[in-house]
């Protein structure tokens, strides 16, 4: 591996008699948005949070930024910045004055002012922590996160709980960063933000890695197949439809055709070519890619959200 | 360093928004400031002095309360996991919390003791250094205190239950409300088990006798002791999760905290100082009282009372 800004090897942690995570492996390259994609429970949080020195591993090796968090905690929190889930700030303690008071930690610092403007918080600056939106505090946890120019960043389900609205804002701003190259290690039970914000995924379920690679490599090693919708003029028998290239299922649903496809262009052609020769015509067309939930239901037998 | 700075001036700037902290730390203290000496005390200059003292201890006791609450409200709303993640150390929190507390103390004090010399004409203040000495390590024990609470009980209502079982005996039998020789003799000799006891007497001293603070070494250096055992505890037992569940041996090391007032107690129950002490000072302030209106005198209760006539008023 080149630059590996974060190596995580056979991580296991236990809560009493509960294994939360049972032999995790993984490593972040620098400039990578790396997520770790799972159900609630699977264990994202624990190995984030045994990254980020909050809590000790049983067994295994970490190492962030070249550090281990239980042997220099206090170097590795210079090297960091987290937005966690389940957290606050006291009620009472205005934006800006959170912003200062955690830039003061740090040895290395952004200008609060710089972080403020950048994350919409301007005219917020004086507003006290209580009286924000859920999408204000969150944009004020990621601008915490970046008060001291982190060398890696942690993002916690960084949209839980927030509407789609302003999920969308947070997208938008955790794609600035990709941009900017910075490394990202992002938990979230969201297909949709692993797919949107992610250069490589770690499926984890039920303490372990199930899957790991870049969605599009997940998607096409799990096999998982492309819907392909059609409506006819005419109606075609079952068994045609079957034959068709890369085709391996086919079900009329409402009048229409669903097919899945192994390899959707080859399929589109042969349907066409077979519509013309039977003088058929297509009514419409709809093609859905698979995604990471497929994947998902592919390797476990359940949906991400249940 | 400089987080513990940056902490402990975000904590005095919270502590100024808080609407309990404004009554709690600055209405009640004036209620009693106002309450005690202007009526218990008569608003005599002599019975003014008299119960300065158990204000004061009062004021300094208090701080335990709200700090024990703030700690485990930051801990419950997950404020501390965000320091975590930071820099910030166990220390930085702790000792930013202790000072924050003295500082906010320290203008209530100031203002009572300038309020006792212009109303109530108290001329006894002449050994300030003493009474300081002994505010900031009144606060920083009973700051400590309220730490270790926060570091036992695991839910807002566990700590208010604590903070009330232990405010009680503190202030009832320590001689911070009722005159420790006004008690029932075998509630002084349990009050000689309270780190308050000997937190009051001290100041009572200091403030009517203008006793130095060297000359109050037993008390002062048996606070001190607690102090550092109780802040080295909250230490050992700080937890920034609300999950962390609290160590077996917890109990062990809070027990052991008592250790300096159990054997200053049984010292003390040989010795009779404090008491002989704490009973001239009633004593005198009885006498004072007498001189004036009759009347009003209070009975001592308990046997060994010092003959007031001993003890011309001033």
């Amino acid at each position: 591996m080149g630059n590996a800004m974060l190596q995580v090897e056979n991580l296991v942690k236990h809560y009493g008699d509960v294994q939360a995570v049972r032999g995790v492996s993984f490593s972040v390259e620098e400039g990578e948005v790396f997520g770790l994609l799972g159900p609630n429970g699977a264990g994202k949080t624990t190995t984030v949070e045994i990254l980020e020195g909050l809590r000790t591993l049983d067994s295994g090796r970490v190492s962030v930024c070249g550090l281990d968090p239980q042997e220099k905690p206090q170097e590795l929190k210079q090297e960091i910045g987290a937005a966690l889930q389940s957290t606050s700030l006291p009620d009472k303690l205005r934006v800006m004055e959170a912003l200062r008071l955690f830039a003061s930690f740090y040895k290395r610092r952004r200008r609060p002012e710089d972080l403020l403007k950048r994350f919409g918080l301007e005219e917020k600056r004086n507003t006290f922590y209580n009286q924000l939106s859920g999408g204000q505090k969150q944009r004020l946890a990621l601008a915490m996160a970046l008060v001291n120019d982190p060398k890696v960043l942690f993002f916690d389900e960084p949209t839980a709980g927030l509407d789609p609205q302003v999920r969308r804002e947070i997208y938008d701003i955790i794609e600035e960063l990709r941009r900017e190259k910075k490394t990202i290690v992002l938990t979230t039970h969201y297909i949709e933000e692993a797919e949107r914000l992610c250069d490589r995924v770690a499926i984890i379920d039920h303490g372990k890695v199930i899957a790991l690679g870049t969605p599009r490599e997940l998607k096409s090693r799990a096999g998982a197949t492309t819907r392909v919708e059609v409506r006819l003029s005419k109606p075609e028998s079952n068994g045609i439809m079957k034959n068709l290239e890369g085709v391996v299922d086919v079900r009329e649903v409402d009048g229409a055709y669903v097919l899945h496809s192994q390899r959707p262009p080859q399929t589109i052609v042969s349907l066409v070519k077979h519509l013309e020769a039977q003088g058929n015509e297509l009514v419409s067309l709809e093609i859905a890619t698979p995604s990471l939930e497929d994947v998902f239901i592919e390797m476990t037998g359940r949906r991400l959200r249940d | 360093m400089s987080n513990f700075a940056s902490l402990t001036e975000m904590r005095i700037r919270l502590a100024l928004r808080n609407k309990m902290f404004f009554f709690f730390s600055i209405v009640m203290p004036f209620i009693f400031f106002f309450g005690y000496l202007g009526f218990f005390g008569k608003s005599v200059p002599a019975g003014a002095a008299y119960f300065l003292g158990p204000v004061l201890a009062l004021n300094v006791m208090g701080s335990f309360w709200g700090l024990s609450a703030t700690i485990v409200m930051f801990r419950e709303q997950g404020i501390l996991r965000r320091f975590h993640v930071s820099p910030v150390t166990t220390s930085d929190i702790l000792a930013s919390s202790v000072v924050a507390n003295l500082a906010l103390t320290l203008p209530t004090v100031i203002f009572e003791l300038l309020l006792a010399g212009l109303i109530f004409h108290v001329h006894t203040l002449h050994n300030l250094f003493g009474i300081f000495v002994l505010v900031a390590i009144g606060t920083i024990s009973f700051a400590s205190l309220g730490l270790v609470i926060a570091s036992i009980t695991n839910t807002m209502q566990e700590t208010q239950v604590l903070n009330q079982l232990i405010w009680l005996p503190l202030v009832f039998l320590s001689g911070a409300t009722f005159p420790l020789a006004y008690l029932p003799k075998v509630v002084q000799r349990v009050g000689l088990f309270l780190p308050a006891t000997y937190l009051v007497n001290a100041f009572q001293q200091v403030i009517v006798n203008s006793a130095t603070a060297l000359s109050r070494y037993t008390e002062i250096a048996s606070l001190v002791c607690w102090a550092i055992l109780t802040f080295f505890l909250s230490m050992q037992l700080f937890r920034w999760e609300p999950e962390t569940k609290i160590p077996r041996r917890a109990k062990l090391l809070v027990a052991s905290t008592a250790i300096p007032f159990l054997l200053l107690g049984i010292w003390e129950n040989r010795t009779d100082r404090i008491l002989r002490e704490s009973q001239t000072a009633f004593a005198a302030f009885q006498t004072a009282l007498d001189s004036l209106r009759p009347a009003m005198r209070m009975s001592i209760q308990s046997g060994n009372a010092v003959n007031p006539s001993n003890h011309a008023p001033k």
